[in-house]
């Protein structure tokens, strides 16, 4: 497919991959490491709400984060593409690294470090005036005009991401209609649909299930699943059985600091820290 | 941590299961008091009901009584005819009130949504503060304090009284309603649409334009549309500015006819046909504040369409 936006995505990767081959790992596996958080402090106002947080995501991973109510999980999310600081207040420190770079740089705008690192939160946000189509080209209208994709390719743009979405067959005979008649379930794919239109390097999740029955909630699990191979997902979940079926790495916060980050697998079998064991096994939380 | 709960938990049911012994022997004992204090209070606010909508029916009855014999195609299409002749029209006044309601509503509603989006954008901020505060003492004003300023404004400096001057007055009175009424339908628009907008990579005014005020618009239209019918039947800011006309004029720059005053100023005289003329010009007006509410009405329902759950 010879789509503009996906010719300059490529050529960004390849540029920038060697790039990040030189990252160190911190945690001293072998995987490429697409963004990185280094000493990340969170700050609303006074309060600190995320305490001196480094660690690496893995390119082509899942990657949860969890731990109580109010451990700053969230605002961890939100830091990593800048939607912390739209909060009055809120503050940052540290610096967080998208393949080598990091978007809290100087000259770097928040705008431009958010069309390559997609959102999703917890209840689906659709546009309510837009139709289901325009629904998921809304960010490819903020590219910059050089970029902007022309109608037949906003098209095919729009069909691909509801395909990955497998919303396709269930809205691509009314893609004129609002897109608020979907289902809970559909609009939460409409908006994963709508995140990966811009083709991003890394999709955030903040509990995208947390507002979907057990059968929506299914799908999205399995979509993420599937995703991964083509996007770096980070997501934020309360529910730790999801953590555990989805996601490659977990990384467990408390009072805004992490605690410990581990291979799914090792986390939940075999955690290091005491209060990881606890919360785990249900003690609290 | 678990043991002590565990201890704790069956005196703890006991006490619950007395408790609600203790509230259903009192809810018996009341139950048949509450139930006749209930029916009279509902009574009671049922005939305020009634009562609060009877002043509308009266006037609506005897405004139809006494002008629908006179509201004729001649009433619109006719001018003005000299006391002792029988017949014509307020075709100028008709025509009139609609250019000053263009002229105010041109100057008024963009200084009034784009005042609301301030305000709903930047909540906290003290120029915010300031203006809404004045926007409100603004909305409190007398009606003819506002005629007093377009006088002021538009027609000692140009020595006449003038469309224009009618329209800036009436655009003085309807941008704190719309300022309102787009502010609040503003805020009503989720904070995470907001959010899910900037983190598609929008940039902060494009959210507030694309997004925040395209979600809020049928609330912002219907807000507009009730301070057009709000600001059609006002009298006192015309007499110093607009001041009336007995020919037919278009031009802004001259003084102009507008409905509510040629009412006023028919009802003055001591002539059966010009109070009848005036009680049709009431009827006319009533009919046209009447259209442009249920066009509002429209405007709001089409928003529940769209406002999801």
């Amino acid at each position: 497919m010879a789509i503009p936006i996906n010719v300059a995505d490529d050529e960004e990767r390849e540029i920038v991959s060697p790039v990040t081959k030189e990252t160190p790992d911190t945690n001293g596996a072998n995987s490429r490491v697409t963004i990185a958080a280094e000493s990340l402090d969170a700050y609303f106002g006074a309060t600190r709400v995320v305490r001196d947080i480094s660690f690496g995501v893995h390119t082509g991973q899942v990657t949860a984060i969890i731990g109580p109510s109010g451990c700053g999980k969230s605002t961890l999310l939100r830091c990593l593409n800048r939607m912390h600081e739209t909060v009055p207040t809120a503050r940052v420190e540290g610096e967080v690294r998208l393949e080598g770079q990091d978007i809290y740089g100087a000259g770097i705008s928040a705008t431009g470090v958010r069309r390559h690192i997609g959102m999703v939160f917890q209840r689906p946000t659709p546009f309510p005036t837009m139709s289901i189509r325009d629904n998921v080209a809304a960010g490819l209208k903020t590219l910059p005009r050089s970029d902007r994709p022309s109608k037949s390719d906003t098209n095919e743009l729009v069909e691909r991401a509801l395909k990955r979405t497998a919303l396709w067959d269930e809205v691509k005979d009314r893609l004129g209609a609002s897109a608020i008649a979907l289902s809970g379930g559909q609009q939460q794919r409409l908006c994963i649909a709508r995140a990966l239109a811009t083709s991003p390097k890394v999709l955030l999740l903040d509990e995208p299930t947390a507002s979907l029955d057990a059968l929506s909630t299914q799908r999205v699990e399995e979509l993420v699943y599937e995703l991964r191979a083509e996007v770096t997902i980070i997501i934020v979940t309360h529910n730790m059985q999801q953590a555990a079926r989805i996601s490659d790495r977990t990384v467990f916060m408390l009072a805004g600091e992490m605690i410990e980050y581990l291979p799914t697998n090792a986390m939940f079998t075999a955690p290091k820290d005491p209060r990881t064991e606890a919360y785990i096994t249900g003690r609290f939380g | 941590m678990t043991a002590p709960t565990m201890a704790r938990a069956p005196r703890r049911s006991t006490s619950h299961r007395s408790y609600r012994d203790m509230l259903a022997a009192s809810t018996a004992r009341t139950l048949g008091r509450r139930r006749i204090v209930s029916q009279i209070m509902i009574g009671l606010t049922c005939v305020a009901a009634v009562v609060a909508t009877l002043p509308l029916l009266f006037i609506l009855t005897h405004l139809a009584k006494q002008g629908a014999a006179s509201v004729n195609w001649n009433f619109f299409t006719k001018m003005p005819v000299p006391t002792g002749e029988l017949g014509g029209g307020m075709a100028n006044a008709i025509v009139g009130t609609g250019i000053i309601l263009v002229i105010a509503s041109l100057i008024g509603l963009p200084i009034g949504m784009g005042a609301g989006l301030y305000l709903a954008e930047q909540r906290g901020t003290k120029l915010a503060n300031v203006v809404r505060f004045l926007s409100d003492v603004l909305n409190g004003l007398p009606s003819i304090v506002l005629g007093i300023f377009g006088w002021q404004l538009l027609v000692r400096p140009f020595k006449h009284f003038s469309a224009l001057a009618g329209g800036v007055a009436l655009a003085a009175m309807m941008i704190p309603l719309v300022t309102r009424a787009t502010e609040e339908m503003i805020r009503l628009v989720p904070v995470s649409m907001r959010e899910a907008a900037l983190a598609l990579g929008y940039s902060r005014w494009r959210t507030s334009l694309s997004v925040v005020l395209r979600t809020a618009l049928p609330g912002i239209v219907t807000g507009a549309l009730m301070a057009i019918a709000r600001i059609a039947g006002e009298t006192a800011p015309l007499i110093f500015t607009a001041f009336g006309n007995s020919f037919w004029s278009l031009s802004p720059t001259q003084p102009i006819a507008a409905l509510p005053m040629q009412i006023y100023t028919y009802a003055l005289t001591p002539y059966d046909d010009w109070h009848a003329q005036a009680w049709a010009g009431a009827l006319v007006l009533l009919g046209l504040v009447f259209i442009i509410s249920v066009a509002a009405r429209f405007a709001t329902r089409s928003r529940f369409g769209l406002g999801g759950d």
